[in-house]
């Protein structure tokens, strides 16, 4: 049988380029084997609230498993995700021009390094890289913000079984906010529960099915127990967390006290003939890393207290 | 929920008595096995070149890391969602008479039909804890169809007290995700119709 393979050579990358390329490959394994803090402090307080011994095993079995992965620094979950980076950009950021480069090399070398699952299959061809990285793999998703010479990114292991299988679709303005409703609630019953609950779920709305997934992603990429800054938004997100909790999908879709970690809406505006609504589902063991570099590549990391790279 | 400790071969006997929602851990043999081998048996009628009979399969595709001297290390193993095997399980199970097929969420009428006329169970594994699951995998003592990658990869392995697995669907063929959906979409309605009133946001 032929075997197909993927041409790969590492960028030459300016000294600047490659100091960031290692910061982000030892970040990107950090991720992998390290759930973001408002992630772990959400799992611990719906842990408490289930009773049911089997809602406990499965909660017990997490907190084990997330306490094996720091101790041994192994990837916590098996599925280590098509890498997806969500970027607002300074138009003054002085290795811009390598950014792409950049982003791959790091995704390649963490590869090895955390060691992460080889995600990349290429499409038509439908061959696996190996390499963990392929055409648009890993996704980068960037904008230019303003005039800074500032990055802040998203780092985000987004899995087979939780988020890369969102779904959005432009409803008619007549079917109003109760269609968006319905569309929502109707994806956790069907595929939320396969989807690793509790989940984050990430809702996008927008003027079309591009703008209301890229939403409904980036909302994910919002902390677990943040707030819209649109009212309307908020009580939207408010509702939708009680009544998907009542649905009472619990850990794993086995049923329970809660279903989700929370819900976060991201809004932009809409054609008046169409509403565009998304949904990502993020699972429980929800990856998501940020990065605040400065033009000097001083860097922080406001999700994960104590951690050194 | 019974607790039940499982080790292959696995006669149908061994496993009359599990019901939904019990609990099983296994010893023995059980090998990763997902999207393309499944199509590569039922589709492209290729023999399964690890024989699964009276074993199990894991819905999955970890994290290997290849030693220097030709051997495999179990890094990070866990479930992938079984539901996209529905379309292939119900002949698979005929074909290869396996008798656990564990994987995450639940799966459909084929499988629940194959799980009652084969005598198979179908169990889901807690998915996302992939290096709990890896440290009771003893050792990889096969690997088959390598050329589909590392996840696709049958990674036939040892497993010890591996679990907690609970029962999806038994040898009656019935089905825990299906029972429980019912109830879900119940509540759902119930949910749905008190959002409404409040969204009317376009007026």
């Amino acid at each position: 049988m032929d075997t197909m393979t993927y041409d790969y050579t590492e960028p030459v990358l300016s000294p600047k380029g490659q100091k960031m390329r290692d910061i982000l490959a030892d970040y990107i394994t950090v991720v992998s084997h390290r759930l973001p803090d408002d992630v772990t402090k959400k799992l611990v307080e719906l842990s408490k609230i289930e009773v049911d011994p089997l809602q406990r095993l499965i909660y017990d079995t997490m907190m084990e498993n997330q306490m094996l992965a720091g101790k041994l620094k192994r990837p916590s979950c098996q599925d280590t995700g098509a890498l997806q980076f969500f970027i607002k950009c300074g138009a003054k950021f002085p290795l811009l021009s390598e950014l792409n480069a950049i982003l791959k090399d790091a995704v390649y070398r963490a590869t090895k390094q955390a060691p992460l699952r080889h995600n990349a299959v290429q499409t038509f061809d439908e061959f696996n890289t190996g390499m963990n990285i392929g055409d648009g793999i890993p996704s980068v998703f960037m904008q230019i913000v303003d005039d800074s010479a500032d990055i802040e990114m998203y780092v985000y292991m987004a899995g087979g079984g939780c988020t890369l299988p969102g779904e959005a679709k432009v409803l008619m303005p007549g079917e109003g906010y109760e269609g968006v409703v319905r569309f929502v609630m109707d994806r956790m019953t069907s595929y939320g529960i396969n989807a690793c609950p509790p989940l984050l779920v990430g809702v996008g709305v927008g003027t079309s099915a591009e703008t209301a997934a890229l939403n409904s992603k980036l909302a994910l990429m919002r902390r677990v127990d943040s707030v819209s800054p649109n009212k309307n938004a908020a009580k939207l997100e408010h509702l939708l967390e009680d009544g998907i909790n009542n649905i009472g999908l619990g850990p794993q879709g086995f049923g329970g006290k809660a279903s989700v970690m929370g819900v976060n809406v991201i809004n932009t505006a809409r054609h008046p003939s169409a509403i565009g609504v998304g949904v990502s589902t993020g699972c429980w063991s929800h990856r998501r890393g940020k990065i605040n570099f400065d033009s000097d590549l001083n860097y922080d990391l406001p999700l994960n207290e104590g951690v050194e790279l | 929920m019974k607790t039940w400790h499982l080790t292959t071969p696995i006669a149908d006997d061994d496993i009359k008595d599990i019901r939904i929602g019990d609990i099983v851990y296994l010893n023995g043999s059980m090998t990763t096995c997902r999207d393309v081998a499944h199509r590569r048996l039922v589709e492209e009628h290729r023999p399964l070149p690890i024989d699964v009979a009276n074993k199990a399969i894991l819905h999955a595709g970890p994290i290997i890391k290849a030693n220097d001297d030709g051997t495999y290390e179990m890094v990070a193993v866990g479930p992938t969602t079984s539901m996209r095997m529905e379309k292939f399980e119900e002949d698979f199970v005929k074909e290869t008479n396996v008798k656990l097929i564990i994987g995450k969420g639940g799966m459909g009428p084929g499988t629940q039909a194959a799980c009652k006329k084969y005598k198979a169970l179908h169990l889901v594994y807690p998915a996302g804890n992939a290096v709990y699951a890896a440290l009771h995998v003893e050792k990889i003592v096969d690997a088959q169809w390598k050329d589909l990658g590392m996840p696709e990869t049958l990674w036939s392995c040892q497993v010890k007290d591996f679990g907690p697995l609970i029962v999806s669907i038994d040898t009656n063929g019935d089905n825990l995700f299906e029972k429980n959906k019912i109830e879900f979409n119940k509540r759902k309605e119930a949910e749905i119709k008190k959002i409404d009133a409040q969204v009317k946001f376009i007026k």
